[in-house]
This record gives C-alpha cells, sequence and structure tokens, in this order.
C-alpha cells in the first residue's frame, strides 16, 4: 500500500479529482496549505505598495492505494495538474505500512 | 412653490439611502461568487458608484431629464448642471430643491447597471467592464429614464405607471444582464466544478441593505414626505417579506430544504416586483405583487438552471421576470384612491390601463436588448470582453486586481 501526495493548483483540484474518481480512486483527503517550491510567488498591491507574498496558496491532495495502481494515479495526477509553467507541483509517494476501517476494523487492503 | 423642508430632509435620506444599495449589492454578489473573486464583483459594483456619478453630473442627468428632444432622450442643455440649482423644478418635484431631485436620481442611474454585473461575474475584463459601464449608462440608461420619467418622454406621455423604475432599472438591468450572460458565454467549468456561494452571511449582510435602502428608491420616490410616501413604504416592505416567504416555501416543498439564501433571494424579488407599483397599490394588492414575485422569480430561477445558460447571480430570473410581473401587476393593482395623480388598474375597473403597461415593458425589453448586444460587439471586437482562461482558473482578484479578498 502507498500514499500518494500531491500539491497541486487550486484552480486544478477539480480536474485532478474528477478524472481520479472517473478511474476508480474517489477516496481522497484536500488540503488548503501554503508553501513554496522554486516559484518565487506574486506580487500584491495594498493602496500603492506592493508585497511581494512567497508563500504561496496551494492544494495538497492525499490518497492511499494499492501498489498496482500508482503508475495510473501519478499519470492522471501529472495530466490534470498540468500548465507547463512554473508552479504545477509535485508528487510524493511513500509506503503505507497498515489502514484500519474504524468501523468494521478491517485491515490492510480491505480497508482502503 | 416654496422649498418644503421635510420633503428635502426626506428626499435627501433616501438619496443617501439608494446609495447604500450599491455597496449592499456588492456584498450580496460578493458573498454568491467563489472566493478568489470576491474583490472583483465587489469593485465593478464600487466602479458604478465612481463613475456613474461623474458622468451623471457631466451630461447623464441632462440626458435622461433635460429638455426633451422628440420624446426619446433630453438634450445637453443641463450639462454640468447648467441651470440645474437650489430652486425648486416645478415640473418633477414642486417642493425640494432641483439638485435634491437630481442627486436622488443620480442612485438610481449607479445602482441600474451595478445590478447587471451579477450576470457577467466571474469573466470579464476590468477595463472592458468600465468601457462597457461608461456607454450603457449614457446610451441605454438615460433614454430609458428619459422616456418614462421626464418630461416629455413618450412613455410617460402615454400614461404608463412606473413609481420608482421597474422599467427603467429593474427589466432594463435584467435585459441586458441576459445578453451579458449569453454574449460571454459560460464561466470556465459550468456545470462541471462545483461553484459555490463563499460566504452565505455576506448575502444577508446585502439583502439587509438591499432592503433597508429600498425604503428610499420606493418611498423616497414620492418626492415628498407624508401620506403617499407613507402608503409606499407600508407596501414595499410588505411585498418583500411575502415573497421571501413565498420563496422559502416553494424551495423548501421543491428541494426539501428551507435556504437561507432562497429566502433573501425571494425577499429581493419582492423588492423588484413592488418597484414599480409601490405608489399606486394598497397593502393587500402588495401581498398578492410579493406572491407572484416568489413564485414567478423562483420559476424563472428553475428555467434557466434547465436551459443551463450562465447569469452566473440570477439577474435576468430576479430583475427581468420580478420587474416585468412588477409592472404587470402595477396596471392590474393600481388605484387612484391610493394616488391620485396615477390611475386605476385593471381590477379597478379600468382595463385600458394595461396597454401603456404592457408597451412600456416590451419597450424596454427590446431596447436594452439590442443596444447592449452592439455595446458588448463592439468591446468584443476591440479590446475583448473576457479575461484569459488561465485568469480566470486563478480567480479575477488576482488576476485582474492583483489584490485578494482573503490573504490570510
Amino acid at each position: 500500500m502507498l500514499k500518494v501526495e500531491a500539491v497541486i493548483r487550486q484552480e486544478k483540484l477539480n480536474d485532478v479529482k474528477n478524472a481520479l474518481t472517473k478511474a476508480g480512486f474517489s477516496g481522497i483527503t484536500v488540503y488548503d496549505v501554503k508553501g513554496r517550491g522554486r516559484q518565487k510567488g506574486y506580487v500584491l498591491n495594498f493602496r500603492g505598495r506592493e508585497m511581494r507574498v512567497d508563500l504561496i496558496s496551494k492544494t495538497k491532495i492525499e490518497l492511499i492505494i494499492d501498489d498496482k495502481g500508482l503508475d495510473d494515479v501519478i499519470k492522471i495526477i501529472k495530466e490534470n495538474a498540468f500548465t507547463g509553467d512554473i508552479g504545477d507541483g509535485k508528487i510524493f509517494v511513500s509506503p503505507v505500512l497498515d489502514v484500519i476501517r474504524i468501523r468494521t476494523g478491517e485491515r490492510g487492503k480491505e480497508a482502503i | 412653490m416654496p422649498i418644503d423642508t421635510g420633503d428635502t430632509a426626506w428626499l435627501l435620506v433616501s438619496s443617501a439611502l439608494v446609495l447604500i444599495m450599491t455597496p449592499g449589492l456588492a456584498f450580496f454578489y460578493g458573498g454568491l461568487v467563489r472566493r478568489k473573486n470576491t474583490n472583483a464583483v465587489i469593485m465593478q459594483c464600487f466602479a458604478c458608484m465612481l463613475l456613474v456619478s461623474t458622468t451623471w453630473v457631466l451630461y447623464g442627468y441632462s440626458m435622461a431629464f433635460g429638455p426633451d428632444v422628440g420624446g426619446l432622450i433630453g438634450n445637453l442643455d443641463w450639462a454640468g448642471l447648467n441651470g440645474v440649482g437650489l430652486e425648486p423644478n416645478e415640473a418633477y418635484a414642486a417642493t425640494v430643491p432641483h439638485q435634491a431631485f437630481m442627486i436622488f436620481q443620480a442612485m438610481f442611474a449607479i445602482i441600474t447597471p451595478a445590478l447587471i454585473i451579477g450576470a457577467i461575474a466571474d469573466r470579464m475584463k476590468f477595463s472592458a467592464f468600465m468601457i462597457f459601464l461608461l456607454l450603457w449608462v449614457t446610451v441605454v440608461y438615460s433614454p430609458i429614464a428619459h422616456w418614462v420619467w421626464a418630461v416629455g418622454g413618450w412613455i410617460r406621455g402615454m400614461g404608463a405607471l412606473d413609481f420608482a423604475g421597474g422599467t427603467v432599472v429593474h427589466i432594463n438591468a435584467g435585459a441586458a444582464a441576459l445578453v451579458g450572460a449569453l454574449y460571454l458565454g459560460k464561466r470556465r467549468g459550468f456545470g462541471k466544478d462545483p461553484m459555490l456561494p463563499h460566504n452565505i452571511p455576506f448575502v444577508v449582510l446585502g439583502t439587509g441593505l438591499l432592503w433597508f435602502g429600498w425604503f428610499g428608491f420606493n418611498a423616497g420616490s414620492a418626492l415628498a414626505s407624508g401620506a403617499l410616501a407613507t402608503s409606499a413604504f407600508v407596501v414595499t416592505h410588505t411585498a418583500t417579506a411575502v415573497a421571501g416567504l413565498t420563496w422559502l416555501i416553494i424551495g423548501w416543498l421543491h428541494k426539501g430544504n428551507p435556504s437561507l439564501i432562497g429566502a433573501c433571494t425571494g425577499a429581493v424579488a419582492g423588492l423588484v416586483a413592488i418597484t414599480p407599483a409601490s405608489g399606486f397599490v394598497d397593502p393587500l394588492s402588495s401581498v398578492v405583487i410579493g406572491v407572484g414575485a416568489g413564485a414567478f422569480c423562483y420559476a424563472a430561477v428553475q428555467f434557466k438552471n434547465k436551459k443551463g445558460f450562465d447569469d452566473a447571480l440570477d439577474v435576468w430570473g430576479v430583475h427581468g421576470i420580478g420587474g416585468t410581473w412588477g409592472a404587470i401587476a402595477t396596471g392590474l393593482f393600481a388605484q387612484k384612491a391610493i394616488n391620485s395623480a396615477g390611475a386605476d388598474g385593471l381590477f379597478f375597473g379600468n382595463a385600458a390601463q394595461m396597454i401603456p403597461q404592457i408597451i412600456g415593458v416590451a419597450a424596454t425589453w427590446g431596447y436594452s436588448i439590442i443596444v447592449t448586444f452592439v455595446i458588448l460587439f463592439i468591446i468584443n471586437k476591440t479590446i475583448g470582453l473576457r479575461v484569459k482562461p488561465e485568469e480566470e482558473a486563478v480567480g479575477l482578484d488576482l488576476g485582474q486586481h492583483a489584490e485578494e479578498a482573503y490573504v490570510d
């Protein structure tokens, strides 16, 4: 079992989420986050005073999947979060030891 | 006639009341859009206060209310408020300074284009909006205000009754909204992505300010303090409450939930519908007008949802349809017993009153649709109307204004 986390553009969330649902990956957790990568932020104006916003509002999605779904998930996220400009985000993959469904007590793959 | 201090006080207070409807509307619309477009829609409303106030003094008032040219428009004799002084103008408001009448009318010219913003929300360039605003108040608002309200205006001459702007303000804005929504096209992701109101308490705040300000709009349109203003105040309040209640109940039965946004939208529909009738009808008639406003506008919004055109915040359904119902209802329920300067309507033995009412409605719809389309077409072919797709995705607050509504 794997955990896939991706930091993406806020405005791409719906495309990514819909594509994942269509491919059968319906379980997802979504966070509003702020952060920065190599993208340098943007400039806001307040009464003519320029302010650099260097922590950018992003969306982080998180899903737990069976190992064999990994390539599909990565492909879907890459295709749907892509603009080609700086700031498209990153995908992180890490192993998951166990999953427990609280209501039934199921464990492992059954509980995903 | 000498200046009456009571009348003048009421008209100045009413002018301030009508002004606050526009920031009220900004909150109403601001709450209904997604958070990334909050500032943009509020900014468009605020821009109406800045730009239209300026043009009104320079030439707009003269084009709307100045000396008549062929029943169609005022000439520019009163440009820059030349001759519009502190002496009363007997033809418009005999007991208040002419400038008090002028500034009261300015507030109507401000809110009318602001109403259209709801239909084109979330996708229009601010530069294109400003040019649209300038052209629209000049070639759509001023002529129609002249037709209906000015001495010599052809709809006024026909005997059509429009107490506070059912045709001039609401049908006019509702028709322009329909054209704007269709010509600009849908918001990106419409029908696919959730486009939920981001702050419903803002919607309630906006509704409250609109309701409060509308007492100036309707009761102020008596242009005098006293019996008629009181009557207009009472029927305005009654129709609004009944329409909100009607929408709430219909929506509850139809969808299963009592919706706060629905209650607010219904109240606004009631305010719209009672507007042309407010100086001519009795309280029980206003109850019927309120029921009609809640029911017809609810149906119009459902119809729009089914057809799938993206009038984002339902300007057509609430103002276009509500205004049309109000103008027709004025022809049904008006009575001379309420306002001797008015006329009796269909239910009071004068079926002929329906004819000028219907002509007034049709002329406003027709003129507003055609001229709004021409304005949008010209802007689209020159500087373009819509923001870039990626800007629309990020939101207009950042894309157009570099100011976010919610930074932290």
